[in-house]
């Protein structure tokens, strides 16, 4: 099983919240104890309610799920802010008394883990002794230290009550637009440590009797900007949960305690279960490897920190090895990822584990009873000291989705493989794009009010393509299965941005026979904003996906800026405006439609803290695409004739990539020469092998540069920060490349920073216990 | 439990199979058979005698070598890239965008990956010039073998098909 238990039993025995009279904590490590002994979720090899009327459990299941469903979308009208309202970055959740996910909503279901940890954080650290859980009290927790995402998710959670007895709990999360950090935004950018990710509550007690405690009301307030939106974003989610703990009483009531209570723990073994049957019947057993790569460029004078020593640019390193074993159990490892950082990428082991059944959900696991049977099913090896579970307690995570989303693409090829195998064609995806950009920032609105945004634009990035279609454009994000845009009005009335376009990003989606779906870009004119400042936030020298078998990766992303426009003149004497797309970066068209001063700024920092930004000045929003499926030269000259004339691909390359030979008849629309298209792509295929050589000569011949240590600072400080942690990796990696045994790069040599290598970890705390829901084993070089 | 005919897998495996179809595969149980059928359908598409045990991708199997017996790598040109279990693109050609301008042939200036921090390779067929698979790795990084099936659990106990003879 993949829990590792700290269990220190309590002697006390002391009378308990639960209704065994057990305390919550001894509760829960005998369920622990139960499921570490039997493979069976809480000793559950039978499952008696199930078995005995399996229509009524399945009733009871639908029933509840359409509760926290309707919940949801009742809470959600409550909200002000776009994010929730419009994209619907909300969550809700039903828990047994251990803290283990019953079922949950739709909506942003990577809290399905993250609620629970803070949960689990509760009960393992006797919240029930002090300071104390009663009917009626809320707790609030945003703590990314305990297994939130980032800071922004900010979750209310509500104990439920039975004669006394605490029976289950019931979380809400919302993801807001300010929290408070150095800069303004959900996702702030800049800082390099917890300090500056904005406000952390740690399971707070936040109300009681079902009111909120006016100290946190207004201490809260006056940590955030967006006020606001705080306030009904809060509301929104005590709503929610109160609205299901009141219908679970209805539920308790009508089907007795006994079964509410069984109900939610059989449901998780027969979720854990269901997962084992699905690896069955849709995977290959065996082992998969793929790895993905993100930037960390924090050394561009674009990026502003308080500290030096954050200045560097890395790279964040995830591989991983899925082993599928005969039984249809599962292991996924992580061993070799690189080391936490000075930035907010960080992720805490629940955000990691958690947020991947929210794409699994989408192909292994696609019904709506996520809860954590799938988690108890799966054994996950995050090792300690990795950006995905910091052995530090200083560590920021407000842009962890950076590497999150960056990681977890990969791990859809390893799937698609299997999918490929077995003939299930439908079910293969290339991959996801990274979903930014983010358009953050904040200061004094159209309003006239102080104020923080964060659009959501990036929900409706390009989707991986299939193995028998192309990915959906504009359409998806790997955290919300629920892809959605918003409306420009509604994002103008948030924002004090007019939109000068929004527009298809073409040659955004990888090529490939079936090509990776395209993002979009919008421009954005800042109007009737003052003391404004913006950031940018996404991938640029680095792009996270890889394309599969013959595909190729999505574009990466870039940064348009213009400041100075002349605008307000060129619209005063209606002369052109940039307008609609960024046709092709390479042969800028904008420029020509901006004042003869204008400051413009185009590259690929798309990392970038706070910069100023005034009326008429120019902001690109580059949604990013997704990678593609298949060798390019394959694709149906009609696909790529409805490419060009969509604008999904820029002529050039569907010349170069896809061997295509068009042309444009009068009215302008593209036509492909089939023939041509044909002799053209077999005349390739001779180049490819002319121009290639045998891997085995490139590898020698690239030994010599990795032996020599020839590459850029970021690519060492990556390999550096690996082996570090990782004596497989390096071995690994000597083997490969055939060097000598005592070949190693470390942290601290020369040109390699070494800032930060000791670390403190959370437990160094007094009175904390930490909740640890992964094998964090680490074997480390002994000669490092 | 649905399902499908041969000519709908086909179909499937071509591009062509209409939306409701696949949808109808995507939100129902998965059906066990469509496995030997896809193995049909493959097999019919391929020049050589060789057996297909296993699909690594368009144009790659994992086959029986009709003579020898042995489990090979095989592109659908004909063309054999190492034993099963070793690693195909070690028997590939290579090619790698590591320079701006080889990016650029790809995509414009700034959409493409910075060649300092990242690079592409392209795994093509030495003999029919198809490209197997793209990598985008940092520099340095290891050639990934990526896909080591456990062939004889799948067979015997997962879909229940007889094992073809292996010789290696
Ligand atoms: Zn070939």
């Amino acid at each position: 099983m993949s829990t590792v238990l700290k269990m220190v039993p309590d002697k006390r025995r002391e009378k308990g919240l639960c209704r065994s009279g057990l305390t919550l904590r001894d509760n829960r490590n005998e369920v622990l104890a139960r499921t570490e002994g039997s493979g069976c979720y809480n000793g559950l090899t039978n499952m008696p309610l199930k078995e005995a009327d399996p229509i009524f459990f399945e009733k009871l299941a639908s029933r509840i799920r359409a509760v926290l469903v309707d919940a949801r979308e009742t809470a959600k009208k409550i909200a002000a802010s776009p994010i929730v309202e419009q994209e619907g970055e909300l969550c809700f959740t039903l828990y047994n008394a251990a803290g283990d996910a019953v079922l949950t909503s739709t909506g942003i279901m990577i809290h399905v883990g993250t609620m629970g940890a803070a949960i689990k954080y509760m009960i393992e650290n006797e919240w029930e002794r002090n300071p104390t859980i009663n009917p009626g009290d809320m707790f609030t927790n945003n703590d990314c230290a305990i297994g939130n995402v980032h800071p922004c998710d900010v979750a209310t959670i509500v104990p439920i009550f039975w004669n006394n007895n605490l029976v289950g709990w019931v979380g809400g999360v919302t993801h807001v637009i300010d929290l408070g950090a150095v800069s303004p935004g959900s996702m702030s950018n800049g800082q390099f440590s917890r300090f500056g990710d904005g406000l952390q509550i740690t399971c707070r007690k936040t109300g009681v009797n079902d009111e909120p405690l006016r100290d946190w009301l207004h201490e809260s307030q006056r940590n955030v900007r967006a006020t606001n939106y705080w306030i009904l974003d809060e509301r929104t989610r005590i709503a929610g949960c109160h609205m299901i703990r009141d219908r679970m009483e209805e539920v308790i009531a009508e089907v007795g305690i006994e079964v509410f209570e069984s109900f939610g723990y059989e449901i998780i073994e027969d979720g854990r279960r269901g997962l084992q049957n699905r690896i069955k019947s849709m995977l290959i057993p065996g082992k998969y490897r793929q790895v993905s790569f993100i930037d960390v460029p924090y050394k561009h004078e674009a990026m502003s920190t308080p500290a030096q020593y954050a200045k560097v640019d890395s790279i964040m390193h995830s591989p991983s090895t899925i082993e599928i074993r005969a039984d249809g159990s599962w292991k996924l490892d992580f061993e070799g990822a690189s080391r936490w950082g000075w930035h907010t990428y960080n992720s805490s082991q629940v955000a990691f584990t958690s947020g991947i059944w929210v794409f699994m959900t989408q192909h292994l696991v696609p019904n709506e009873r996520v809860n954590d049977g799938a988690y108890y099913g799966t054994e996950f090896h995050l090792p300690y000291g990795t950006w995905m579970n910091p052995d530090d307690r200083r560590t920021g995570h407000a842009y962890a989705w950076h590497f999150l989303v960056g990681s977890w693409t990969s791990l859809w090829r390893g799937l698609g493989r299997c999918y490929f195998g077995r003939g299930y064609l439908e079910e293969v995806n290339a991959g996801n794009s990274s979903t930014a950009n983010w358009l953050q920032g904040g200061g004094i609105n159209q309003d006239g009010d102080f104020h923080a945004v964060n659009s959501f634009e990036p929900a409706a990035s390009g989707a991986g393509a299939r193995a028998w279609a192309d990915g959906l454009d504009h359409a998806a994000a790997i955290w919300n299965p629920e892809g959605d845009m918003g409306d420009m009005e509604i994002w103008e009335l948030a924002e004090p941005l007019v939109y000068l376009g929004r527009a298809i990003k073409t040659n955004s989606g990888g090529a490939g026979k079936y090509r990776g779906g395209c993002g979009f870009e919008t421009l954005r004119m800042i109007w009737k904003a003052k003391d404004w400042a913006m950031t940018f936030m996404g991938d640029g020298y680095v792009v996270c996906n890889w394309g599969m078998m013959g595909g190729y990766p999505s574009s990466a992303g870039y940064r348009f800026a213009a400041h100075n426009t002349g605008l307000k003149d060129r619209i005063a004497n209606g002369e052109s405006l940039p307008l609609g797309h960024d046709w092709d970066p390479d042969s800028p068209q904008w420029e020509f439609s901006l004042g003869k001063s204008a400051e413009v700024i185009r590259d690929k920092q798309t990392m970038a803290t706070e910069q100023p930004f005034e009326d008429y000045d120019l902001y690109l929003n580059l949604i990013r695409g997704g990678p593609g499926f298949g060798d390019p030269i394959e694709r149906s000259c009609r696909d790529l004739e409805a490419d060009l004339n969509g604008h999904y691909v820029l002529p050039r390359f569907a010349a170069a990539v896809y061997g295509a030979v068009a042309k444009q008849d009068a009215k302008g629309a593209w036509q492909i020469d089939d023939a041509a298209t044909a002799a053209r792509r077999e005349a390739m295929k001779r180049e490819r092998i002319a121009r290639s050589m045998p891997v085995r000569d490139w590898i020698k011949q690239e030994a010599k540069r990795v032996a020599a240590k020839d590459g850029s600072d970021q690519v060492q400080h990556m390999y550096a920060s690996s082996f570090m942690a990782s004596k497989k990796f390096l071995e690994d990696f000597r083997a490969f490349w055939s060097l000598p045994k005592e070949w190693i790069l470390r942290l601290g040599e020369d040109g390699v920073t070494g800032f930060g290598q000791q670390s403190i970890p959370l437990d160094s705390l007094p009175d904390v216990r930490r909740v640890v829901l992964v094998d964090e084993s680490v074997v480390a070089p002994e000669d490092y | 439990m649905t399902s499908y005919t041969k000519k709908e897998v086909g179909d499937l495996v071509d591009g062509r199979l209409p939306f409701n179809t696949v949808h109808r595969m995507l939100s129902m149980p998965k059906d066990v058979e469509r496995f030997e059928l896809y193995l049909q359908v493959l097999q019919e598409r391929v020049s050589w005698p060789d057996k297909i045990i296993l699909a690594r991708g368009p144009h790659l199997y994992i086959v029986q070598d009709a003579k020898s017996k042995r489990w090979v790598n095989k592109c659908a040109c004909g063309h054999v890239m190492g034993e099963y279990h070793e690693n195909w693109k070690l028997y590939a050609n290579i090619f790698v965008r590591n320079s701006e301008a080889l990016l650029n042939e790809l995509q414009p200036k700034l959409m493409a990956p910075h060649h300092e921090w990242q690079e592409i390779r392209e795994f093509i067929c030495p003999e029919c010039g198809i490209m197997h698979d793209v990598e985008a790795p940092v520099p340095w990084y290891p050639i990934l073998n990526e896909f080591e099936p456990d062939i004889e659990t799948f067979y015997r106990d997962w879909v229940k098909l007889p094992l073809p003879e292996k010789a290696n």
